[in-house]
């Protein structure tokens, strides 16, 4: 099998299936009575981490691409930034469903007085448009250029993401911190790429490197 | 359309009646499996089958409610705790390091009795009751449960304030080998609690050695604890270790944590919000729809009065 099959028929199924589970394993938890004394909190909590941890996977995936220069990496980009979408909304319909219970009054009343549950939602509706924008066609109709520059959207919403965190706990901050210390290694790592391949550029000695900027 | 009959099927490959008749009874077994592996393990499975030992001579006390409790499972397993981690599952995983007898507790302050109690002393001259009292967390989420213990006001008479006595401070045990969440610095430690006088003589608080006719176990604060059912339940200090009275308000651990979200009263009131978050519901722990939370935790006609005059948003 060529490595492009591969990818499309073992891999890129082999990793749906794996993002799918930490929903299988709550939906199985829920039905079980697996998720301990407070289901709802177990479920809204879950699908938090898992919008957080697909975002920070997303971003991952571009400088582990440059320092390792595994590019067959870039292919799953998308599906893990969908799958941070995915469970984002989940996460959000656990609030509007289980926890407002689509009091729509209750909910334009907490949105902008809650600070945690402000800087949560625009990391939500920062996504949308990432999501929206995800197909090829889209990427066709935007070019490449402008799809780019939207796309530096998700930096705004991990750190939101994060802040919202953050701000929800009550004294106990090591596990924000913990994804606030990954995302800055995550930002500084591409900081290093962007450094490292602007300095081979500019240097007269391997002018060749300048090509891989188009990319 | 051709409707064939099913005539493929052994007759080994149908269940047995009985068996079948069964099947609810395995997948409640299976799902509680499920709930122990999930409450983090087998140990936690094990611990909350293997109750502590029952106490004996318990009548039944007063103020109690009729309301459904809340599974004795759910009492012990959900709990916040932060002296053995901030997780709700970890107190049930590893307050099992600590070691509750001998235990000694020291009264001090303003007071006629001061002095360091063994525990079998400091509970023996009480009768020992039941409450049934619903517990309301600021965190939005309640249980009712059925302490064991008897009315603090009993004590705090033994003791005999003296007239500058306005306050009672509460201290929990420090000991990071104990206790191993005090390793790191979440609150500070140890966990310290107050009540004005008149609070902790009211009728309804209570210290309380068990629960659901047991032996308090580890994780719910043994082997004493305050219950103060109309407050929030972080002002139900658990291992208590010291009661002092003052003449000037304690600060509570959380008050000192962060005083704009955690005030010193910290009575349930559904009017004033967490900053963070809306006090006008609360999920009962079991239940999936959420409930209206009751003023004073619905203990208003017994501790209206105790605020009579104040304005709670301020003193909240």
């Amino acid at each position: 099998m060529s490595s492009a099959r591969l990818t499309r028929f073992v891999a890129k199924p082999a990793v749906f299936a794996a993002a799918l589970a930490p929903l299988g394993l709550l939906a199985y938890g829920a039905a079980t009575r697996g998720l301990g004394a407070n289901p709802i909190e177990a479920i809204t909590h879950g699908t938090g981490d898992w919008t957080l941890r697909f975002l920070l996977l997303t971003l991952a995936v571009t400088p582990l691409r440059a320092l390792s220069g595994w590019n067959a990496i870039v292919r799953f980009r998308r599906m893990l930034g969908l799958f941070a979408f995915f469970y984002g909304c989940l996460h959000l319909l656990t609030y509007l469903w289980l926890d407002k219970f689509f009091s729509w009054a209750d909910i334009v009343h907490d949105i902008p007085r809650r600070p945690f549950i402000t800087v949560g939602f625009l990391a939500f509706v920062v996504l949308v448009p990432l999501a929206a924008t995800s197909t090829a066609g889209m990427i066709r109709r935007l070019g490449g250029r402008n799809w780019r520059l939207l796309h530096r959207l998700i930096y705004l919403a991990a750190a939101a993401g994060v802040v919202h965190y953050w701000w929800l706990v009550k004294a106990d901050i090591s596990r924000p911190r913990l994804y606030a210390l990954t995302l800055a290694a995550l930002l500084a790592s591409r900081l290093y790429v962007a450094l490292r391949r602007s300095s081979r550029a500019s240097s007269p000695v391997r002018p060749r490197a300048s090509i891989s900027t188009t990319r | 359309m051709l409707i064939r009959q099913a005539t493929g099927i052994l007759s080994a490959e149908i269940t047995d009646e009985r068996l079948y008749l069964r099947r609810r009874e395995f997948l409640r077994a299976w799902g509680l499996a499920a709930a122990g592996l999930a409450a983090g393990g087998l140990d936690a499975y094990a611990q909350t089958s293997n109750r502590p030992p029952k106490l004996e001579n318990v009548a039944k006390g007063p103020f109690g409610t009729t309301e459904d409790l809340t599974p004795y499972e759910s009492v012990t397993t959900y709990n916040n705790f932060y002296e053995f981690g901030t997780d709700k599952s970890s107190p049930a995983l590893t307050a099992g390091s600590l070691k509750t007898r001998p235990w000694t507790v020291k009264v001090d302050g303003e007071c006629n009795r001061p002095g360091d109690y063994d525990l079998d002393d400091f509970v023996k001259p009480h009768a020992l009751q039941e409450r049934v009292y619903r517990m309301r967390c600021v965190e939005g989420w309640s249980m009712v449960i059925p302490w064991v213990g008897f009315p603090l006001g009993d004590a705090i008479k033994r003791f005999d304030p003296t007239p500058s006595a306005k306050f009672v401070e509460f201290t929990t045990l420090k000991d990071s080998r104990q206790m191993p969440g005090q390793r790191s610095y979440v609150l500070e430690w140890p966990y310290v609690e107050g009540l004005r006088l008149d609070e902790a003589m009211h009728p309804l608080t209570i210290l309380a050695v068990g629960l659901y006719g047991v032996a308090l176990p580890n994780q719910d604060g043994a082997p004493l604890r305050l219950v103060v059912p109309w407050k929030y339940g972080f002002k139900g200090i658990k291992s208590i270790v010291r009661i002092r009275f003052v003449d000037r308000q304690p600060v509570g651990s959380w008050q000192r944590q962060n005083s704009n979200e955690y005030g010193f009263y910290s009575n349930v009131n559904p009017q004033v919000d967490h900053p963070r978050w809306s006090q006008a519901t609360e999920r009962r722990i079991g239940e999936f729809f959420k409930r209206k939370t009751l003023m004073f935790n619905g203990y208003g006609d017994q501790v209206a009065g105790l605020y009579a005059g104040m304005d709670l948003r301020k003193n909240f």
